[in-house]
């Protein structure tokens, strides 16, 4: 058992690096296009706000659509701290992206004790509102640039904000690998399974809820870094709900609860209005489609046989290939 | 003398303007079986739902073992001694059966005494132990009370609530958790057992309370209700 844990574990080590490794040889020598090279680096951060998100939708079960607040904090303290402190470029983005990520983890913390009583349409309205909520405020406190935001944030080359971003993004996938294969992350799936029957095992479903929305929001707030960072200004226009439902749109699509998907779906849903560029005018309107379809298909039980099918040939394919090699050794 | 080891007086609950309890007395000793009997909407789930900390009270007090339970949160009651079996057959369905049993351990620690608490419930249950494996949503729903059953006897409780763990079972089933029932009332568990199979209910029962409209109408001993007239004619069909 353990062994076959770490060959896997092996096995993501390396194709993590492989990844890596040929991402950046294309930057390097330029094969990739320009517009491709920023589009990696968009690609990054909103991997993790999607894999962050997943956590609040899918593991927990609760409905959030102010994710973009959280992404809002991390990116103004982050991108303040950065654009004060004079320090040189890269520990300044290392301590940057701390101080977004816990400033975001503070408000994340703070607003999962105020909505702990809220469940589902309820806990989705407050938390629209409160992501307007957050982006007003930052247009009001002094010192953030009112409706013109930060500007003049130090900047990466492609190559770096690829390399930072691939970094934070490996980091996040551990962390959330790590938490809900943990005892946490089966409490969590407890509490969606069942809240009653959660309770009455002796659960304290608030303590999780907190714990999950904190953790979530850390996460969300690093993104907003590497945004800041990439983007070298942040303004209130950049946080606007339609980024909340788009992390969402990637959540939902990539499956409730899979990290796998998150991952997927965000570099689909990045790369491909940026691919198709004419199609960018009607993004809503094919995510709107995306939705229905996915959430049609999911409830078909025609579809999930279908899936199952798949799946198997699938296995069965990997099975003889396995099968052929260990024949040949 | 008889010293409760839970009791509850005037308790009164609202759901917004609906009043659910309009203070409602009983009290459980220690190695007893209480039932709370009476139809639907008579209350029953909200005394236990109360007791367990899930709802506030409006007023009157709840002492359990020295502690007033309408100040201790509810994920904490179940370190006290108390286990709560949910109406309704809440079970993690998305879980597999042996899951589900430790997570009714969820408070404890000790490993070696986890151990020995499962396979009291698979002596109490031992058509769980044919299915460690299953997932638990698929269990029939006789399988599924008797999980949501010996999930909370994995707290290792001194009292446990049981709501209607009748309710929508076939006769046999029903003869088959009321034993088990008795079995762990022998074995030491006080039972306060929530009931609309009243005749079932009042056989195993040493006393029983019985609820109209949030009101206790009636109550004493299981054998002397069993023999009332009005009792026999409103719960017991006769
Ligand atoms: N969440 C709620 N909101 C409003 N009213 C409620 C709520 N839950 C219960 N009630 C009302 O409180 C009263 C008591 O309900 P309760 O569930 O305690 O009854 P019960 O005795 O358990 O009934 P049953 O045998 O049908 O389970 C009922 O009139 C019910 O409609
Ligand atoms: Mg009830």
């Amino acid at each position: 058992m353990k062994i076959k844990f770490n060959r896997k574990m092996i096995g993501s080590v390396i194709a993590a690096i492989a990844i890596y490794a040929v991402i950046a040889i294309l930057i390097l020598t330029g094969i990739l296009p320009r517009s491709m090279q920023s589009l990696v680096v968009k690609i990054s951060y909103y991997v993790v706000l999607a894999l962050s998100l997943n956590l609040i939708v899918g593991f927990l079960g609760d409905l959030s659509l102010g994710h973009a607040a959280f992404y809002a904090v991390g990116a103004y303290a982050g991108c303040a701290f950065a654009l004060y402190s004079g320090l040189p470029l890269i520990p300044n983005f290392i301590i940057s992206l701390l101080i977004g990520g816990i400033s975001a983890a503070i408000i994340g913390f703070l607003i999962s004790c105020a909505i702990l009583k809220l469940r589902g349409d309820y806990l989705a309205i407050v938390t629209l509102a409160f992501g307007e909520f957050i982006r007003s405020i930052v247009k009001i406190i002094p010192g953030l640039g009112g409706t013109k935001g930060l500007t003049g944030v130090p900047s990466f080359d492609r190559f770096e904000g690829f390399t930072f971003g691939y970094a934070v993004v490996i980091i996040v996938i551990i962390i959330l690998c790590n938490f809900t294969n943990s005892r946490h992350g089966r409490t969590i799936t407890a509490i969606r399974d069942n809240a009653i029957a959660a309770e009455s095992v002796g659960i304290n479903i608030k303590r999780y809820k907190v714990l999950v929305f904190t953790v979530s929001s850390f996460m969300a707030g690093m993104a907003g870094v590497l945004f800041g960072f990439y983007k070298t200004s942040v303004e209130p226009a950049d946080f606007t709900y339609n980024v909340s439902i788009e992390v969402l749109v990637m959540v939902v699509l990539g499956g409730m609860g899979s990290l796998k998907g998150s991952v997927i779906a965000a570099i689909i849903i990045v790369a491909l209005p940026e691919l198709l560029r004419e199609a960018a005018a009607y993004r809503m309107l094919i995510y709107a489609i995306a939705l229905i379809t996915m959430m049609m298909l999911n409830s078909s039980p025609k579809f999930a046989a279908l899936k199952a099918k798949a799946l198997d040939r699938l296995y069965s394919v990997r099975e003889s290939i396995t099968a052929v090699f260990k024949r040949a050794k | 003398m008889f010293t409760p080891l839970l009791q509850v007086e005037n308790l009164e609950v609202n759901y917004g303007v609906i009043r659910a309890l309009k203070g409602v007395s009983f009290e459980v000793g220690t190695g007893e079986v209480v039932a709370l009997i009476g139809a639907n909407g008579a209350g029953k789930t909200t005394i236990l739902h109360t007791v367990t900390g899930l709802l506030p009270a409006k007023s009157g007090s709840i002492v359990y073992d020295g502690h007033d339970l309408l100040k201790t949160p509810a994920h904490k009651i179940v370190s006290m001694g108390m286990a709560h079996v949910p109406e309704g057959r809440r079970i993690f369905g998305a879980l597999t059966v042996y899951e589900n049993i430790i997570l009714g351990a969820y408070t404890r620690r000790d490993k070696k005494e986890i151990e020995e608490s499962i396979e009291l419930v698979y002596t109490h249950f031992p058509r769980l132990k044919e299915r460690t494996k299953q997932i638990a949503g698929t269990l029939s729903g006789g399988e599924q009370q008797m999980l949501a059953m010996g999930r909370a006897l994995m707290s290792k409780p001194k009292i446990i609530l049981m709501d209607e763990p009748s309710m929508g079972l076939s006769p046999l089933y029903v003869s088959e958790i009321f034993s088990i029932i008795e079995e762990i009332s022998k074995s030491g568990t006080t039972v306060l057992l929530v009931e609309q199979n009243a005749k079932k209910a009042l056989s195993i029962a040493d006393r029983a309370y019985v609820l109209e409209t949030g009101t206790v109408v009636l109550s004493g001993d299981a054998d002397d209700l069993m023999h009332n007239d009005s009792v026999r004619r409103a719960y017991l069909g006769e």
